[in-house]
C-alpha cells in the first residue's frame, strides 16, 4: 500500500463509457511522488480518456478518483496547432500558464533543450521545439505531479533519447510524480518505473521487463515488438524502483 | 460640422473601438459563424421591440426597448447553443445553421404579423446600419455598453487567451473554463445589441472580423493586433461617413467597403 504521503493520484476502479463505446473498464492507477508510470496500448485504447479522468477534466461513470489536496499539475496536451492569424511569441506563450521573468523563462527552454526560440513567433517553431516548449510550460508551474502526453511526437530519434534522458532527470531533480503516454515501446522503457498496458481495461502491469514477457502484452503488440524491446531494456535504471 | 454627422462620427468610432479587440478574439477562435448567427437572430430581437412597443405602453422609447429586446434575443441563443452543444451528434455549425435561420424567419414572420396590424417600419436601418440617423440616446448605448464590454473584455482577456489556445490545458491550470466561454457569449451579444443599429445586422460581422484580419500583418502581441484593428476600424468608419456623404451611398455598406479597401491595400 502507498503511505498516504507519497501518494499523488488514485484512480480506482473507473470506468468510463461514451454512447455504445466503452472507453475504460475497471481501471485503478496510483501515481506516487517520484516514480515514472507509463501508460501504453493501441490506438483506441483509452490512454488519453484515463489521462483526462486523472487531470479532471472527465468524470467517470463509475469509480473514484482521488487528488491529493493542493497539489500542482504540469499538463503537457499530445498536440497543439496555434491559429496563425494570433499573434504570438514563445515567451508570451510560455507566460499564459505562469507569469514569470524572460530570465526564467529562457532558463527553463535552456534546461529542456529549446534554448533558442523564446522571442519566435510560436507558429514557427518545429514540431519538436514544440514538445520541448510545452513542456517547458507545464515545467514552469511547478508540478507535483506530471501528465504527459504522448511526448516525443514529432521528435526526431536522437530528440526521442534526449527527451526521455530528460524526463528521467526532470525526477530525479523534482522528485515529481510522472505519468506517461506512450505507444511507442522501445525508447520509454529505459525512462520508467512502472509500466500499465491499456485496452479498454488493463491487460497487464508492472516493471516493464515483466510486462513485456506478458502474454496479455505478446498478444497485444506481437512477439516481434518484445524481440526488439529487449535490446533496449538494459537501459533501463534499476535503482529507482516503484513505491 | 453639423451635429448629425458629429453624432455619425462619434457613434462609429465608439463601435470601432469595441469591435477591434473583440473582433480579434472572434478571428482567433474561428467564430465568425456563431456572430453571423447572433446578428441573424437580432432580427428576432428588433421584431419583438416592435411588438412589445405596439402591445404594452412601457415608459421606455421604441429605440431602447428594440435593444433591449435583441440583447434578450442574443443572450437567449447562446445560452441555447451551450445547452444544445453538451449533446454531440451534431457539429456547432449544424446547430448553428439551424438557430440563426430559424430566429431570422421568426422574426421575418413576426414582423409580417405586426405589419398587417398597421405597423409602419422600414427594415433597411436594422438591416444595413445608418450611421446618419444615430441618436443622442444611440451614443449612451455606444459608449455605456462599449465602456463595459471593454472593461469585461479586458477583465477575461489573460484567460479567454489561454483557452483559445488550448481549452484543456487552460482547465488544468485552474481557468474556469465554461464561465469565461459564457462570458465572452454574453459580450458578443451586447455588441451585436449596440452595434445593429450602427452597421446593420447583416453587416455586423464584416466589422469584427475585417479589422481584425487586416491588424493581423501588422502585430506582433495579441494586444497590438486588438489595437491596431480599432484603429483600422475608425479609419473604415471615416472613410465610409465620407462617401456616404458626398456620394450618398447607405452608409453600413461604405464602412464595410472602406474596411475591406484597407484589407486589399495592405494584403500582401
Amino acid at each position: 500500500m502507498p503511505s498516504t504521503k507519497s501518494l499523488l493520484v488514485q484512480v480506482h476502479d473507473v470506468n468510463v463509457q461514451f454512447q455504445q463505446h466503452i472507453a475504460l473498464q475497471n481501471v485503478s492507477l496510483t501515481v506516487e511522488r517520484g516514480e515514472i508510470i507509463t501508460l501504453i496500448g493501441p490506438n483506441g485504447a483509452g490512454k488519453s480518456t484515463l489521462v483526462r479522468v486523472v487531470l479532471g477534466l472527465l468524470k467517470p461513470q463509475t469509480g473514484h478518483v482521488f487528488r491529493q489536496n493542493g497539489i500542482r499539475i504540469g499538463y503537457m496536451p499530445q498536440r497543439l496547432s496555434i491559429n496563425p492569424v494570433l499573434p504570438l511569441t514563445v515567451a508570451r506563450f510560455l507566460n499564459l500558464g505562469n507569469a514569470k521573468k524572460n530570465a526564467i523563462l529562457q532558463q527553463m527552454l535552456e534546461e529542456v533543450g529549446a534554448a533558442n526560440v523564446l522571442k519566435r513567433p510560436i507558429q514557427n517553431i518545429s514540431g519538436g521545439e514544440m514538445q520541448r516548449v510545452l513542456l517547458a510550460r507545464a515545467l514552469l508551474r511547478s508540478p507535483d505531479l506530471l501528465v504527459l502526453d504522448e511526448p516525443i511526437q514529432g521528435v526526431d530519434i536522437t530528440g526521442q533519447y534526449e527527451l526521455y534522458e530528460l524526463i528521467a532527470q526532470i525526477r530525479k531533480q523534482r522528485g515529481c510524480g510522472i505519468l506517461m503516454v506512450s505507444h511507442d515501446l522501445h525508447l520509454v522503457m529505459s525512462a520508467t518505473d512502472y509500466v500499465i498496458c491499456l485496452n479498454q481495461g488493463i491487460c497487464c502491469s508492472g516493471h516493464p521487463e515483466t510486462v513485456t514477457q506478458h502474454p496479455a502484452y505478446l498478444k497485444l503488440f506481437g512477439a516481434r515488438a518484445a524481440q526488439d524491446l529487449a535490446i533496449y531494456t538494459h537501459h533501463h535504471n534499476k535503482d529507482i524502483k516503484n513505491g | 460640422m453639423d451635429d448629425f454627422l458629429w453624432r455619425a462620427l462619434m457613434g462609429g468610432f465608439g463601435i470601432a473601438l469595441v469591435v477591434g479587440p473583440l473582433g480579434c478574439f472572434i478571428v482567433w477562435r474561428r467564430m465568425a459563424y456563431f456572430g453571423e448567427t447572433l446578428a441573424h437572430s437580432a432580427l428576432l430581437g428588433i421584431a419583438l421591440g416592435f411588438w412589445i412597443d405596439l402591445k404594452f405602453t412601457l415608459d421606455l422609447t421604441l429605440n431602447t426597448l428594440v435593444i433591449q429586446a435583441t440583447l434578450a434575443v442574443c443572450i437567449g441563443l447562446a445560452l441555447l447553443l451551450v445547452i444544445l452543444q453538451a449533446q454531440n451528434r451534431l457539429a456547432t455549425d449544424t446547430l448553428l445553421g439551424i438557430l440563426a435561420h430559424s430566429a431570422l424567419s421568426l422574426g421575418l414572420v413576426t414582423l409580417a404579423f405586426l405589419q398587417s396590424e398597421g405597423l409602419r417600419i422600414s427594415l433597411d436601418a436594422y438591416l444595413f446600419g445608418d450611421l446618419l440617423a444615430v441618436t443622442q440616446s444611440d451614443l449612451y448605448w455606444i459608449y455605456g455598453g462599449g465602456g463595459l464590454i471593454l472593461l469585461s473584455l479586458g477583465f477575461i482577456w489573460q484567460s479567454l487567451l489561454s483557452i483559445t489556445i488550448h481549452e484543456e490545458l487552460a482547465q488544468v491550470e485552474g481557468i474556469p473554463v465554461t464561465w469565461i466561454r459564457l462570458a465572452f457569449m454574453l459580450i458578443v451579444a451586447l455588441v451585436i445589441a449596440i452595434a445593429m443599429k450602427i452597421i446593420g445586422i447583416l453587416l455586423i460581422t464584416s466589422l469584427l472580423i475585417i479589422p481584425a484580419a487586416t491588424a493581423r500583418r501588422f502585430a506582433h502581441t495579441p494586444e497590438q493586433m486588438a489595437i491596431f484593428a480599432s484603429l483600422i476600424g475608425c479609419i473604415a468608419v471615416a472613410l465610409g461617413l465620407y462617401m456616404s456623404w458626398h456620394w450618398d451611398t447607405p452608409t453600413g455598406p461604405s464602412v464595410v467597403l472602406a474596411a475591406s479597401l484597407l484589407f486589399i491595400l495592405t494584403f500582401k
